[in-house]
């Protein structure tokens, strides 16, 4: 009396000839990756521009003058005035008043002339590292051209030295100085949890509320059989969401994809069956289709905030912290990140492998006690 | 089955079923034999459909055990769905599924061998072949049932559980449904059927009338009048109407209906109906004959509700 293959079968078949003739349903999986990724990569996070920038001027010269114009025509940067020090510096950025304040040392000419490669300094208010990172990124390319411009008759030599002056740039409140690269990786989570989640939770709700869960119950189905045969149509609209999220990566938003694919791969089918068996669980629960999309919002709520998507996971308090371990879309944010932007291979990626094995476990577990093969 | 002939197909004792606290059905019993038509007559809300579902495995009964087509009801009641067909109150095939696509699932679900021809084959005999690419949410009530039908036939089922088969399907069908189930039980497929329809009921061989969660009469259709023991008195001749408005409400007078020209006048306690025709046996316009309740009589008496002597009120 094991497992049917062909009642697992009969379950997968049924569920694909549903979803073809679910065209709406079928839509939404392919359109909500797209306008999450246009919504969070453009209009969202989109590179911010015309950032308030105010000036610490201790000599004005060529260079000084050169490089504060370049910042202006750059457009990341709108220089709106001048502070006296420091402590000054502190207080407008700690305010949020400006995002960045330019320190041009005294003696700067000077030095450049001499040949002692001073360097500015810019302060950024990094605590939205979306909003910094690609502006304080302009900044040597900008020193650069300054010096370009300027070597010219006698201090031709200067081409030579692509050096002459640096930018050293303080990323404030948030030394690791995360990339507006981050958003875009972590997108993949997002989409594949609220997606998964919320269309399996109503698949096998809707099973309830047509009645024809009764029928599925008189026939000797077993829990295992229903689960799979339900669960695994989705696996591949999974697939095809992944596929749409990668044309739109490289393509629209030029994100790398640097380390290897098939540790990826693996961390992705994890991560798919965990949401999946996660709707699993949440349609054993929700009485009809409207609890179950409830508490799929519920569930993305979280997920979101608490995964590292939005804010760095280093910096939530130790209770966000904790939440967040529980939400499998915490490891695969960190997979995803790990492999595109770091070029990370398997071994890097083994603890958050194993984190997602033992949520799976547990959450398939859960689902398999609370699935009923009964109308009690 | 190892002794087809002696032991019944189900045998259940002390069956109780209780809802947030409410006794659904209570203490039920039944034996039902091979190749029987059992038929479950009661009101709406009566455990009738409760009972349906924990004899197949659907519900777990909270007391009560026994056996259905030899397997243990509590234990092995996936052996159980194996051998059994069942229909349910609402039609509860795919909609968004093909008649062929629903026919064929519920093959692959039972695992019923040479699975296309029989689909084919089960397609042919409902009439239904041309249009077995039809999604089956386009289906009017009397092909729905009739589709539920073959599809809880596909794998051959020794036992038919049938849920209210026939709620809203027109005459004919329901007469052509009824065939098919005589056929399916002389074959020896036992049914037990639940129904709402006095023209049903007289279809069965066995009869078990259920009210408030509890069996209240149970036994061959044909000594159920007995069983009941309803008196009646047809009356024959002109103005019946007036005389049906006035015996109506009298004590003892339980139930007046009428049957083509005459009236049916009945009622349980035979000395306090015979007290109250009195008055209206000397009429002259009325003919007034003492005659053995039929089943229709019983029927709608029991139908009706009007069964206090039986019901314990529990006010359910």
């Amino acid at each position: 009396m094991g497992i049917s293959l062909s009642r697992f079968l009969a379950i997968l078949m049924k569920e694909f000839i549903q979803m073809r003739r679910d065209r709406m349903t079928f839509a939404m999986m392919i359109a909500i990756p797209i306008m999450q990724l246009m919504l969070f990569g453009f209009a969202i996070n989109s590179d911010p521009r015309h950032l308030p920038t105010l000036v610490e001027v201790h000599e004005s010269g060529p260079f000084a003058r050169r490089f504060l114009a370049a910042m202006e025509t750059s457009t990341y940067f709108d220089i709106k005035g001048t502070v006296a020090n420091a402590a000054q510096t502190d207080r407008i950025l700690k305010s949020g008043d400006a995002s960045f304040v330019v320190t041009i040392p005294p003696n700067f000419e000077r030095d450049i002339i001499r040949g002692d490669k001073p360097a500015l300094l810019v302060a950024a208010d990094a605590s939205d590292p979306a909003t910094s990172g690609a502006a304080t990124g302009a900044l040597t390319i900008l020193a650069q051209n300054t010096i370009n411009a300027l070597a010219i008759g006698p201090l031709a030599y200067l081409a030579s030295q692509p050096d002459a002056f640096s930018v050293i740039s303080h990323q404030r409140y948030n030394p690791a100085g995360k990339t507006s690269y981050n958003i875009v990786p972590g997108l993949l989570a997002v989409i594949i949890s609220m997606t998964m989640v919320m269309i399996t939770a109503i698949a096998i709700v809707r099973e309830s509320e047509r009645g024809t869960m009764e029928t599925l119950l008189a026939t000797p189905a077993r829990a295992p059989e229903v689960m799979l045969g339900k669960i695994i149509p989705y696996v591949l609209i999974g697939y095809v969401q992944t596929c749409v999220f990668f044309i739109l990566a490289f393509w629209v938003f030029d994100v790398p994809f640097m380390g290897p694919i098939w540790p990826f791969l693996l961390g992705l089918n994890l991560f798919i069956l965990v949401n999946l068996a996660l709707g699993f669980l949440f349609s054993t629960v929700a009485k009809n289709q409207m609890q179950a999309m409830q508490m799929s919002f519920f569930y993305m709520l979280p997920s979101i905030l608490l995964s590292g998507f939005m804010f760095p996971f280093a910096a939530m308090p130790g209770w966000a912290q904790t939440i967040g371990i529980a939400i499998p879309s915490t490891h695969f944010m960190r997979i995803i990140r790990k492999i595109m932007l770091k070029g990370a291979d398997l071994g890097d990626i083994v603890p958050d492998m194993r984190s997602l094995v033992i949520i799976l476990a547990i959450v398939t577990t859960l689902a398999m006690l609370r699935y009923k093969r009964t109308l009690d | 089955m190892s002794t087809p002939t002696q032991q019944p197909v189900i045998d259940v004792s002390g069956l109780v079923k209780r809802f947030n606290g409410k006794t659904v059905v209570d203490k039920f019993d039944i034996q039902v034999p091979k190749g029987a038509i059992y038929g479950f007559l009661g009101p709406n809300g009566s455990g009738k459909t409760t009972t349906i579902r924990m004899l197949c495995g659907l519900l777990t009964p909270d007391a009560g055990a026994g056996s259905c087509l030899g397997y243990d009801i509590l234990r092995q009641s996936d052996r159980i769905k194996e051998h059994v067909g069942y229909m349910t109150q609402r039609f509860s095939l795919y909609e968004d599924l093909t008649i062929r696509e629903n026919l064929d699932f519920m093959g692959r679900m039972y695992k019923i061998p040479a699975r296309r021809a029989k689909v084919s084959e089960a397609l042919e005999t409902l009439g239904l072949a041309d249009r077995s690419g039809q999604l089956a949410g386009e289906l009017s009530g009397g092909w729905k049932q009739r589709l539920a039908l073959a599809a809880c036939l596909l794998h051959d089922p020794d036992l038919l559980l049938l849920d209210e088969p026939t709620a809203g399907v027109d005459p004919k069908a329901r007469r052509d449904f009824w065939d098919e189930i005589r056929r399916l039980s002389d074959e020896g497929v036992t049914v037990l059927v639940s129904t709402h329809y006095m023209d049903e009921a007289i279809q069965c061989d066995n009869i078990a009338y259920i009210a408030y969660g509890e069996k209240l009469i149970d036994g061959p259709a044909k000594d159920i009048p007995q069983i009941v023991g309803l008196a009646t008195w047809r009356v024959e001749g002109t103005d019946l109407a007036a005389l049906s408005a006035q015996l109506e409400g009298k004590p003892g007078v339980e139930q007046v209906a009428r049957f083509g020209s005459a009236l049916h006048v009945s009622g349980t306690d035979s000395e306090q109906l015979e007290a109250a025709a009195k008055p209206f046996m000397d009429d002259t316009r009325y003919k007034w004959t003492r005659q053995p309740a039929g089943l229709e009589e019983v029927f709608i008496h029991l139908m009706s509700g009007s069964t206090d002597n039986f019901a314990k009120d529990k006010a359910a």
